[in-house]
């Protein structure tokens, strides 16, 4: 048989689980194939900070013995999602795997218990690669906080791909995985989406189980996939999300929104190039925000009218509190993850200092940390230490959790008379390693479309429409709570119009 | 309002973080350029507005109390920096030479 073709795009999941499951082409081969890429492509990209043959070959070993004796998979047969190549942010735990969250505090840190997304995408039949380059604990939009070395981006290895979730996005876009999972609190799935032409999606908070996923900002964190296509999200979707007795923010949902948001990406479900009476809202002030770039503008406008033509009727919204998003963020976010990082103590796991021996207890906590920690993780830790202190507590905290509330009143209110709010994921296409990294407010800047989605508990994808300057730009497509399928729906039908050429990437198989 | 060196160390030590005289100094910048950018919330009226939590409106997810398998001993005690006799192994705390 031919050497499987496993460039970017060649096939999506939904054809390659096909040909899988028809037994054209056996899971192994395509195991190897992608391994293979990950070897050719990777050391210019640094996608990966752990491959996983052994994992791999055993999975696809399995399921090709399985799908020989029509047994299919384990539980279920055969899926759309069989024998397809996956790969898992390094912030999501893998029995047999490291998870280091990229940082220098859990670098030998061998999980002992399965992600539930992690584990529902495995067992959906897909091949696991291994785990991705990160901004460390997730911190940053560039990820070249990560304690490892920054990913650099497919389409310009001197750029950065995004971030947190950058080595998620930079292996789908380079064809090294078909679909991987992100997490994202502020915009660490859509903004490295955007700045690598991928289709990455934020399901709603509490769709898919944050279980095994390590915190940053509890109420704020989701896992969610990156694809090539929108379908392939849609079916990633579907096999991640649900309710999980471990984590009691996931939340029991009706089955009919799952089979609401496949069919929308379905072809046998309806006319995908219609979307006759979906409402699209347009928020103007957003559109001119500083620091937009004008082509971006056009291109959301764009996109609009690609809509229009396709049936939708187009509103026009504000939303002034977002304004208050970057900051209501800035305390949240890092009052959470000052909680949550409290645990790395150097008691039970993750890095402690020998060198010389800790005197006592409190020195080996003061010592285990900085020397643990990056430098934006410390940044964060302070921020949110200072924000939780006596006497801040209502200034800061309290008064970003009432911003909080003003926030979703706005989105509320946007979602009372359209199905769908249509915005630019990211301000800029992809800056270049190092250009913001000396300025952590300009870093944080951009991620202001996407952070009040995480404040408000929504939904949004984002999208790739084009390329601007050889860099790939796109829209974010928000929806109301648990309502994917209006963003799937919109996603599809931008996608036939606008063809993106994920196959142009120059670095990639 | 500005943060000091002295407020720097005092976050510092809340935090648990041994930094170095020149890390405070650095923080002090970076923290005092973040906070004034963040301050533009502290001025906006929201007497009234009541905070929001959670995203998703949740209550509490109780579960039944009863035994069931968690992580083994073995598992437990992977990552451990230092462990002796199944334990984790770590500095006094208490009596002679006990620090916090």
């Amino acid at each position: 048989m031919a050497a499987f073709d496993f460039r970017p795009g060649a096939l999506s999941a939904a054809e390659l689980s096909a040909a899988v499951t028809a037994r054209e082409i056996s899971a192994r081969e395509v195991a190897l194939s992608a391994l293979a890429a990950i070897e050719a492509t990777d050391p210019a990209l640094h996608a990966f900070n752990e491959v996983t043959p052994e994992l791999a070959l055993a999975a696809a070993d399995a399921l090709d013995a399985r799908l020989a004796a029509g047994t299919t998979t384990a539980t279920a047969p055969p899926g759309p999602l069989t024998g397809v190549p996956v790969a898992f942010k390094d912030n999501m735990n893998l029995i047999g795997t490291h998870t280091t969250c990229s940082s220098r505090m859990l670098q030998s840190y061998q999980s002992t218990y399965d992600c539930t997304a992690v584990r529902r995408l495995l067992d959906a039949g897909t091949i696991p690669l291994g785990k991705l380059n990160m901004d460390e604990f997730a911190f940053g939009s560039s990820t070249e906080s990560s304690a490892f070395g920054p990913t650099h981006n497919p389409w310009d290895t001197d750029r950065v791909p995004g971030g947190s979730s950058g080595g998620s996005a930079a292996a789908v876009a380079a064809g090294m995985a078909t679909i991987t999972l992100g997490s994202d609190t502020g915009g660490s799935i859509r903004q490295p989406g955007s700045f690598t032409g991928t289709v990455a999606l934020k399901p709603t908070y509490g769709r898919v189980s944050r279980y095994g996923c390590v915190a940053f900002a509890s109420s704020l964190d989701q896992i969610g996939p990156f694809a090539h296509t929108v379908r392939d999200a849609a079916l990633a979707l579907a096999a991640i999300c649900g309710q999980d007795p471990m984590d009691a923010t996931s939340v029991s949902r009706p089955e009919t929104e799952t089979q609401a948001f496949l069919a929308a990406t379905d072809p046998a479900a309806r006319d995908l190039d219609d979307v006759t009476g979906l409402r699209v809202a347009i928020a103007t002030d957003l559109l001119e925000s500083d620091g937009l770039d004008p082509r971006i503008r056009a291109d959301v406008l764009a996109q609009a009218e690609t809509l229009a033509d396709r049936g939708a009727d187009l509103i026009e919204v504000t939303l002034p509190s977002t304004e208050y998003g970057l900051s209501a963020y800035y305390i949240v976010g890092p009052a959470e993850a000052s909680s949550n990082l409290a645990r790395f103590d150097g008691i039970r796991y993750g890095l402690r200092v020998s060198d010389p021996e800790p005197t006592d207890v409190m020195d080996l906590y003061l010592r285990s940390r900085a020397a643990g920690f990056g430098a934006e993780s410390i940044r964060r830790i302070m921020i949110g230490t200072y924000a939780l202190s006596a006497g801040y507590y209502d200034a800061y905290y309290g008064q970003a959790q009432k911003a909080r509330t003003v926030i979703k009143q706005d989105f509320a209110r946007v979602f009372a008379q359209a199905d769908v709010l249509l915005t630019p994921t990211s301000p800029t296409t992809a800056f270049r390693l190092g250009e913001k990294a000396s300025d952590p407010l300009a870093m944080y800047l951009s991620d202001i479309y996407t952070i009040p989605v995480n404040l408000v508990g929504t939904a949004g994808l984002s999208l790739p429409t084009g390329l601007i300057d050889g860099l790939p730009t796109s829209v974010q497509l928000i929806s109301d709570y648990f309502n994917e399928a209006a963003i799937f729906r919109a996603a599809t039908t931008l996608e036939r119009a606008v063809q993106f050429p994920r196959n142009d990437v120059p670095c990639g198989v | 309002m500005a943060l000091s060196e002295q407020d720097v160390r005092h976050v510092a030590l809340l935090a648990r973080l041994g930094l170095s005289g020149e890390q405070v100094v650095e923080l002090q910048g970076e923290l005092n350029s973040i906070l004034e950018h963040i301050d533009q919330l502290r001025n906006l009226d929201l007497e009234g507005v009541e905070p929001t939590t959670h995203a998703v409106p949740l209550v509490n997810a109780m579960r039944a109390d009863e035994p069931r398998p968690s992580l083994s001993h073995e598992a437990a005690l992977m990552n451990a920096p230092q462990q002796r006799d199944g334990a984790f192994l770590i500095p006094r705390i208490v009596g002679p030479g006990g620090g916090a």
